[in-house]
């Protein structure tokens, strides 16, 4: 939304919003509004003109400001914020419903008493059309891990973790500093300073095979900044190598699972991708695992390695011993 | 939004608010600051359709008749009751659970309505601190379709959209008389009356391609009231979950190489030593749960991993690697 379409809906809100808390600091509820201070004032300013028809000083919108503080002192009939709009009370409940279906974030009793206050408040503006079903199930052990997490990140403890990469397909021991318990799409991560990499990591609440709470206080270096979301979880990075792939029909899904970018439609239903990776190893596993599905057009040192694992694998296979019956 | 437009339209409100009688639009022309530089009757009426407008995207309940059965044209008011907020007051943790919704959506245009709201919330006097650090972040992913087709679920609009199955290439317009939108194992979907195949269909939102348009009338479409939206799209195949904890159907006894292969490892159980060649590695059991996908996954590891038994699963991974090798037969 532009800057200038939020005005209206800000000055609608001031005066209730200010007869709500008298003599509260401009600076905060400049903080509460998102804008500038500046521009607050600039709102108050315009508000004072506004008033009753008349328009005489008694019929104005009166406020008082004593040093960095304002109270409301005639409010020209504006006393309670306009009632939500669909769209708002919608994208609110849906969010709350949602929220209430992920398991350990928030106490889900105060989620189902949010929701409630909120329809009764919002009255004619129900939403109506959205149902909010189940996650996706969680594994016992992983409820553990993340309870786990939760504490260490309240006691503000580090944390040693055996992790499981699927990148790497390696399991490792690492001592975290842990930042954020992320839940995206019902799937858990860790985001924390890993001392191991020396950068912040995720890690999937499944893949964490062990965790124990370190006795040492979680530091996190001042320089660890949380990833943003806005991409989505991982999102494939500019350095990154970047394969092209042609998949046949049956290896489609792999465009809708993976993060990859759609370059043709080809004949006979294929599709042809470019796809980045961070590990190589994960890439020939990907490929290998599509069965000749995957075709690998670029790069050529990548096709050469997928065919020379395939055929390894083939020929270590004829060294198996021979089971009866078989 | 110029500052004087900005303050003819609170007055606009203020004057509407605080009148029980229509006023007219030329009354209104007549009191409310900022009409009186309209030059012309022409000019006026722009101005004050426009105004209208804006007032209505806002949300704001205008209302429109006659004081009486002789007045000639309408008049407007804004009902006071339809206009606010209706009380509300949260306690800290239902604030924090709104705190943390408001900032759920991973869209630009959902956020900024829940925004919207937080505003009117804080407005009302309930304490909301959206920037409180929180130990725990969720957020919820959409599709681009999500606003659209929810908008027109709200307004009983039909829509049409291009729509590509799995693992086909081929996409085709569907037209749909939407019911609702539902999220189910963490994907979304529209569910509606398809009125191509004269049947109730699910739509999964991340398979919907470009722009989801509305046609006809709104207030068209009737959703039947013994639906069960959740229950439609659970029942439909394809929405079942690939993580679900199944019972395994079966055993695969494997070898894998010393110091490779983690993550089979960690699913496995190791029940011998075996050597392979000259290579030395565990053999395990694993249970399947699906063969086909763990055909897929066992093959990816090359080398790496190699099937003992059942045979079946060793002929599929065998076929796999055969086909990159030496691709698709004739």
């Amino acid at each position: 939304m532009s800057r200038s379409a939020e005005r209206m809906p800000r000055l609608l809100a001031l005066v209730p919003y200010f007869l709500a808390r008298p003599g509260i600091n401009i600076e905060e509820a400049a903080q509460d509004f998102d804008v500038s201070p500046k521009q607050l004032r600039k709102d108050l300013e315009l508000l004072w003109m506004c008033g009753l028809p008349g328009y005489g000083p008694g019929d104005l919108i009166d406020l008082s400001f004593e040093g960095d503080t304002v109270s409301v002192t005639f409010d020209a009939g504006m006393r309670r914020p306009l009632r939500l709009t669909g769209g708002e009370a919608t994208t609110l409940l849906i969010a709350l419903r949602a929220l209430a279906e992920t398991p350990g974030v928030v106490d889900t009793a105060a989620v189902h008493r949010a929701i409630a206050k909120i329809e009764e408040a919002a009255g004619a503006a129900q939403p109506s059309g959205v149902v909010v079903g189940h996650g996706v199930r969680e594994a016992a052990s992983t409820a553990r891990t993340r309870e786990t997490v939760r504490d260490a990140l309240q006691a503000g403890r580090a944390l040693r973790i055996r992790y499981y990469s699927a990148s790497r397909d390696r399991i490792t021991d690492r001592t975290v500093d842990p930042m954020r318990l992320l839940i995206v799409q019902a799937i858990g991560y860790l985001e924390a300073w890993c001392r191991l990499a020396g950068d912040v990591r995720k890690f999937r609440l499944d893949r964490i095979d062990q965790v124990e709470v370190l006795d040492e206080q979680a530091a996190p270096p001042p320089h660890a900044e949380p990833t943003d979301l806005s991409e989505g979880v991982f999102s494939p990075q500019p350095d990154q190598p970047e394969a092209v792939l042609v998949l046949d029909p049956d290896a489609r899904w792999a465009a809708e699972y993976y993060p990859c970018e759609e370059l043709a439609e080809l004949d006979g239903g294929r599709l042809r991708v470019r796809m980045r990776y961070g590990d190589r190893s994960w890439m020939v596993r990907l490929v290998l695992g599509l069965g000749g599905g995957a075709r690998v057009e670029a790069p050529d040192d990548l096709a050469q390695a997928v065919r020379q694992r395939a055929a390894d694998a083939l020929e270590r296979a004829r060294h198996l011993p021979v089971i009866s019956g078989q | 939004m110029s500052t004087a437009r900005a303050e003819r339209l609170v007055n606009l409100v203020l004057a509407l608010l605080s009148t029980r009688q229509y006023l007219t639009a030329e009354r209104i022309r007549g009191i409310v600051p900022g009409y009186a530089d309209a030059t012309s009757d022409e000019a006026f009426s722009r101005m004050f359709e426009r105004d209208k407008t804006e007032l209505r995207e806002l949300g704001i309940p205008l209302e429109t008749g006659r004081n009486s059965a002789f007045d000639t044209v309408e008049g407007y008011r804004i009902a006071r009751r339809d206009y606010e907020l209706g009380e509300i007051e949260l306690a800290p943790d239902e604030a924090t659970a709104v705190a943390l919704a408001a900032r759920l959506w991973d869209s630009p245009e959902l956020t900024g309505q829940a925004h919207g709201a937080l505003v009117k919330l804080r407005a009302a006097g309930v304490e909301v601190d959206d920037n409180a650090p929180t130990i725990v972040e969720p957020r919820v992913h959409t599709e681009p379709s999500f606003a659209p087709l929810l908008a027109a679920v709200q307004d009983g609009q039909v829509v049409q959209f291009e729509y590509r199955r799995s693992g086909s290439p081929e996409r085709r317009r569907r037209t749909l008389e939407p019911w609702g939108v539902v999220s189910w194992r963490a994907r979304w979907y529209v569910v509606g009356h398809d009125r191509d195949r004269d049947a109730p269909r699910c739509f999964r939102l991340s398979r919907i391609l470009g722009e989801v348009r509305r046609i006809g009338e709104p207030g068209v479409v009737r959703r039947p009231q013994d639906v069960n939206l959740l229950e439609f799209v659970a029942g439909t195949p394809g929405t079942e979950d690939p993580d679900a904890d199944t019972s395994p159907v079966s055993l695969a006894r494997l070898w894998v190489a010393d110091g490779r292969a983690a993550g089979i490892r960690r699913r496995a159980r190791p029940v011998g030593r075996m050597t392979v060649g000259a290579d030395e590695g565990d053999v395990v059991e694993l249970d399947l749960l699906f063969p086909e996908s763990a055909a897929d996954w066992i093959a990816g590891h090359g080398p790496d991993v190699l099937v003992i038994e059942p045979d079946v699963l060793a002929k599929s991974v065998r076929d796999r690697l055969e086909r990159v090798l030496h691709g698709e037969g004739p």
